[in-house]
């Protein structure tokens, strides 16, 4: 089965990368971009059939080594 | 009196650290592998500065893994002294030895340069040599420097004199100015509540001998041996 997991900074929480982005945006003639928030995506295939496991599987492994959850917010799907 | 030195892959000061022990300090030192259990009888622990398994995913995130790090945890627990520098301070971070997290410098780049910075507690192992409130100058070279904590949790650090070293000009002002990467309140260095672990940006083991032009960091080090030798 494939997840899905994303791993974002927290809100609230300074996100100098996303703000960069934003910055480089604007420059390039995006005037409409009012802010940006970067993080990481993870396709993680595991093996099995039962979804629900999957899901729960992965949110494991967010909360032990994905994300830094002192910073960080993550959400899960499982894709197929 | 010795030193153990955590080595990880990608490591890059753990010579340095051991240099300063052994050459400057004549102590013992040891060179503790990752995948080693045993601290060899260590009396104090250093995590070195570099770049443990290339910072893959987050610096720091991936070593706190390494079997050495259990040992290290218990070590700290029972109140041996732990010195995090640079790479070292933020696998103590991914650990949850110390509180918090470091994010990409506010700059986006990495910062390679003399930072100074106010030593605000004397009370540590590593600290006992600094008169507080002095300044201190030490280069600093990291890429995530950037510390942050929630709100409560840097109050915290406050109340419980647990900031060790705050970023500041020359004449000791903590300034925005001063601070290389944006860390939250200028932190440079934080101890746990006991005092026995601390974690820093700033690199004493590259600056401690006047051949390179700087020897403030000696004292952290000569601290250690002083506060071993007072139990």
């Amino acid at each position: 089965m494939k997840v899905e997991v994303r791993v974002y900074p927290r809100e609230g929480v300074l996100d100098p990368q996303g703000k960069a982005i934003a910055a480089a945006l604007g420059r390039l003639g995006h005037a409409s971009v009012q802010d940006v928030r970067a993080g990481k995506v993870f396709f993680i295939e595991v093996a099995g059939r039962d979804a629900k496991a999957a899901e729960a599987d992965a949110r494991k492994m967010a909360e032990e080594l994905l994300a830094n959850t002192v910073i960080e917010g993550y959400d899960v799907k499982v894709v197929s | 009196m010795k030193f153990g030195i955590v080595v990880f892959p990608g490591s890059n000061c753990d010579h340095d650290c051991h240099h300063v022990a052994t050459e400057l300090l004549g102590c013992e030192a040891d060179y503790i592998w990752h995948h080693d259990r045993d601290l060899k009888g260590s009396d104090v622990v250093i995590l070195p500065g570099g770049f443990a398994y290339g910072d893959y995913l987050r610096a720091g995130a991936l070593a706190r893994f390494s079997p050495v790090m259990e040992s290290v945890a218990a070590f700290a627990k029972s109140g041996g002294p732990v010195l995090g520098i640079c790479n070292g301070f933020q696998v103590l971070l991914e650990a949850g030895l110390l509180p918090g997290a470091m994010q990409i410098n506010r700059g986006l780049r990495y910062v390679c340069r003399d930072i100074h910075m106010k030593v605000e507690n004397d009370a540590t192992p590593f600290t006992s040599l600094y008169p507080k409130g002095s300044v201190v100058t030490m280069p600093v070279g990291h890429m995530e420097g950037n510390y942050t904590a929630p709100p409560h949790v840097l109050d915290a650090l406050e109340r419980e004199g647990r900031v060790v070293f705050r970023y500041c000009d020359l004449q000791g002002n903590v300034t925005d100015a001063a601070n290389p990467n944006g860390a939250a309140r200028n932190i440079a260095g934080i101890a746990n509540r006991e005092g026995n672990v601390v974690g820093l940006m700033p690199h004493p083991d590259r600056c401690a001998e006047p051949l390179v032009g700087n020897d403030a960091g000696r004292k952290m080090f000569e601290s250690a041996v002083a506060a071993l030798a007072a139990r």
